[in-house]
């Protein structure tokens, strides 16, 4: 058993779930999951920020008494004043840890601790290196990274908590534009919400009905579902510090103990994938960013 | 406003300066810049002429270095920077941040441009890269109204640059893994976006069908215009409607917007292309010359739309996110 | 873009080994004198790339490498790499890179089979080395130089049309 045991966060909740869902969702985390660290926040769309505003006081309490460390997330893509100033307005306050997306909420942080989300653009060590002399302390990696750049990386910025995209659609990029409205007739300005329609997102087909990607609001991720499981033990040899586990419409308590057995060494890896199957039935899923492969793809021993 | 235009390779670089550039930008022959094809860029000697042809007409070369350095490989960005900085480059456009902090304290002196690969898409996120390291220039990325260009110009402590024309990121820029989902190549790692390798082309009865890694792009019906397979231009089949779900295949064509780019405080206007041919490259940066040669006196822009259209995707042209109702 | 059918007449009953002749000695001609294409090619020099006109009796499958010129008429398949087919004025006129490949690409006048890669780093070299047809197949020196020249531009001018573009 390695020294200290992966840790496990669960990541932001990435879709439009509506207030109760949201609300009932975290209580069962903080309830039932055996995860570390909960992040908390919209980071995909500000004009959604409001719906689970009423609630988080609640949320964040129950999550805190049941142990589990909580951050909140700050937007990935900033360009209104009001979603500039929600950002500063994050930044600035000193209750709750905070997980950055983009680099207007790292600089506002103004060289005080805090986490790297996996939206921001670490490619190398020296990258790392300037993150944490301005202030982070952890940082999630960009999900389309290759072993051999995580394996780099670590060996080139020591000192950081760094954590891995371990399963969850996988966010692929973002866009001004919202083509989850405009499928469904709408503008971004007017968009009645649509996207809270599609709670797991919005499947997108190629013309030969291939499953190809997923729409959650602007932002496009893919149809699979990332799983390392079959990676989990490899990146701890590495040295990474905690898996990511994002949130879809399956049994994330069951991703949680299904992941934190495996790496425990409780489990084998394969038999993991199996039971992941039945967590989360409908899903396909892909670790081909990891083994230098297209990202679709899924990469095990057993081929 | 200061025009910026592409350069694949020396000749083009030759007939942008001829067609009235004020500055042309180009990249070297590897992953080091997000226009990495097969037969494109420049090597050190052939940037070292031209930086020289560039320097005798009064026209400034910048080389893009605007992908991010790979773990493990970084000597091949920071030298791109040492050979930049040697072979007498009045800027280098970058995104990554460490390389940014290499180039900063290596080279104080040469100028610093933030790519639009940075995807820096607000004041705050400029002026910390221009408080950090000495960014004199931000290149805006493709997803602000003519407004909030306007509002981020007027407030950021460097110059701003935005695109004008040319091949269109719908995402955005340096925040997209589509590519490397579907085909391994990543444009943040390898400087490639839909990649000539994994493209294919074949017939399926009257339709010819587009595809990308194991992936269908697109199918066309006879004699409709074709389109490249990029990723994000593809048609594809969601809730129940088939169509182009992110976008048309269609070019950025804003020189509507000049005046309003002006009145903006934006300092220099880009035209997109280092993959596109000399006769793309002459033809656009001599349109966009006339257009802003009238910009001083006249009310409105006149240029031939037609003939810009032609060189375009889809032969379409679309003001993108400049215009809120694109959204 | 059409081909005028008296060049057409002229050119049917040419026989399949005699335009394979010319057409040696033109690739020949014009690899020596821009000898820069091949570092821009790289690795596709030793690929083989065939050119379908889609307008005159000939097909033409040419390896950069090892400088060879295939010609056969159309039908018959052509081993190769790479294909792009359309008109030839148009074919001529990417060489020289007076026409933008990717506006034509867009506009369905060219079509493109295989390796695209290949056909990216033909299209990109091509575009650099600025083959000038007339002046490239011109022999060097000789009484022959400023006649074949100028009666090359001249069929320039009347394949595009006036324009001396090609296109």
């Amino acid at each position: 058993m390695p020294a200290t045991p992966m840790k496990l966060t669960l990541g932001p909740l990435l879709y439009l779930w509506d207030t109760p869902a949201w609300r009932d969702f975290y209580f069962r985390i903080a309830d039932e999951a055996d995860v570390d660290c909960v992040v908390l926040g919209e980071v995909v769309c500000s004009k959604r920020q409001h719906f689970h505003q009423p609630v988080l006081g609640e949320v964040i309490e129950r999550l805190a008494s049941a142990g589990k460390q909580v951050r909140l997330a700050s937007l990935a893509l900033v360009t209104l004043d009001r979603e500039l100033k929600s950002s500063r307005h994050l930044a600035e306050q000193d209750d709750f840890a905070v997980e950055v997306n983009e680099l207007a909420a790292h600089g506002a942080m103004r060289g005080r601790p805090h986490a790297i989300g996996p939206l921001v653009n670490v490619y190398n060590g020296a990258t790392a290196r300037f993150l944490a002399s301005s202030g982070a302390t952890s940082i999630c990696l960009p999900p389309e990274l290759p072993a051999a750049s995580i394996k780099a990386i670590l060996r080139d910025a020591p000192g950081i908590a760094f954590e891995v995209f371990a399963f969850g659609r996988v966010p692929l990029a973002i866009s001004a534009r919202c083509a989850h409205a405009r499928i469904k007739g709408f503008t971004k300005d007017n968009c009645h919400f649509v996207c809270g329609e599609d709670p797991d997102g919005l499947p997108v087909d190629t013309l030969d009905g291939q499953s190809f990607l997923t729409l959650n609001g602007v932002q496009t991720m893919s149809s699979t579902c990332q799983s390392m499981i079959t990676d989990v033990l490899a990146l701890r040899a590495m040295g990474v510090a905690a898996l990511r586990l994002s949130p879809q419409v399956c049994d994330m308590v069951a991703v949680a103990r299904l992941f934190r057995a495996v790496a425990d060494e409780e489990l084998d890896p394969l038999e993991g994938l199996d039971h992941l199957r039945s967590a989360y039935p409908n899903a396909q899923f892909s670790n081909g960013f990891i083994h230098d492969v297209p990202g679709h793809r899924l990469v095990t021993a057993a081929g | 406003m200061e025009l910026i235009c592409p350069a694949g390779t020396p000749a083009s670089f030759r007939d942008a300066i001829d067609a009235g550039a004020d500055a042309v930008y180009c990249g070297f022959r590897d992953e080091t810049n997000a226009r990495n094809f097969p037969g494109l860029n420049f090597s050190r000697d052939e940037l070292a002429e031209a930086v020289s042809y560039a320097g005798g007409r009064g026209v400034k070369t910048l080389v893009a270095i605007n992908t991010f350095m790979r773990a493990g490989n970084e000597q091949l960005w920071t030298r791109a920077i040492d050979d930049a900085a040697e072979l007498g480059a009045d800027a280098v456009i970058l995104a990554d941040l460490g390389l940014l902090a290499y180039a900063a304290e290596r080279y104080p002196q040469l100028r610093r441009h933030l790519s639009v690969q940075a995807g820096a898409a607000n004041a705050d996120h400029i002026d910390f890269l221009v408080e950090t390291f000495g960014i004199r220039r931000a290149v805006l990325p493709r997803v602000l109204t003519v407004a909030e260009v306007a509002t981020i110009s007027k407030r950021v402590k460097c110059e701003t640059e935005v695109f004008v024309f040319g091949g269109l990121c719908v995402m955005e820029e340096g925040r997209c893994s589509l590519s490397s989902y579907a085909t391994g190549k990543s444009p943040n790692m390898h400087g490639v976006c839909s990649p000539a390798s994994h493209v294919r082309y074949r017939r399926d009865g009257t339709e010819m069908v587009s595809g990308l890694g194991e992936f269908t792009i697109n199918r066309f019906p006879e004699s409709e215009p074709a389109g490249y397979p990029t990723l994000c231009k593809g048609r594809f089949v969601a809730g129940g409607q088939s169509g182009y779900i992110f976008e048309d295949p269609a070019s950025l064509d804003v020189l509507s917007q000049l005046h309003a780019l002006e009145a903006a405080g934006v300092t220099a206007l880009k035209i997109e292309g280092r993959q596109r041919g000399r006769a793309y490259i002459s033809q656009v940066v001599t349109e966009i010359r006339k257009a802003l040669g009238t910009l001083g006196g006249a009310p409105r822009t006149v240029t031939d739309g037609n003939a810009l259209r032609k060189l375009s995707e889809g032969q379409r042209t679309t003001e993108g996110s400049y215009d809120k109702r694109w959204r | 873009m059409k081909l005028p059918r008296t060049i057409l007449q002229l050119l049917k009953p040419i026989p399949v080994p005699v335009a394979q002749a010319i057409a040696a000695a033109a690739l020949g001609a014009i690899l020596r004198k821009h000898p820069k294409l091949f570092d821009r090619l790289g690795e596709h020099a030793a690929k083989t790339f065939a050119f379908a006109p889609t307008d005159i009796p000939f097909a033409f499958a040419v390896s950069p490498r090892r400088g060879t010129m295939t010609v056969a008429r159309p039908g018959r398949i052509l081993r190769a790499d790479a294909t792009i087919s359309g008109p030839l004025v148009l074919l001529l006129a990417l060489a020289e890179g007076r026409s933008d490949g990717d506006a034509e690409f867009f506009a369905r006048e060219l079509s493109i089979d295989g390796d695209m890669e290949a056909v990216l780093a033909l299209r990109n070299a091509l575009d650099d080395c600025g083959i000038d047809l007339p002046r490239d197949l011109a022999p060097s020196g000789g009484p022959f130089r400023r006649p074949v020249e100028t009666s090359l531009q001249a069929l320039r001018t009347l394949l595009s049309g006036g324009n001396r573009k090609w296109s």
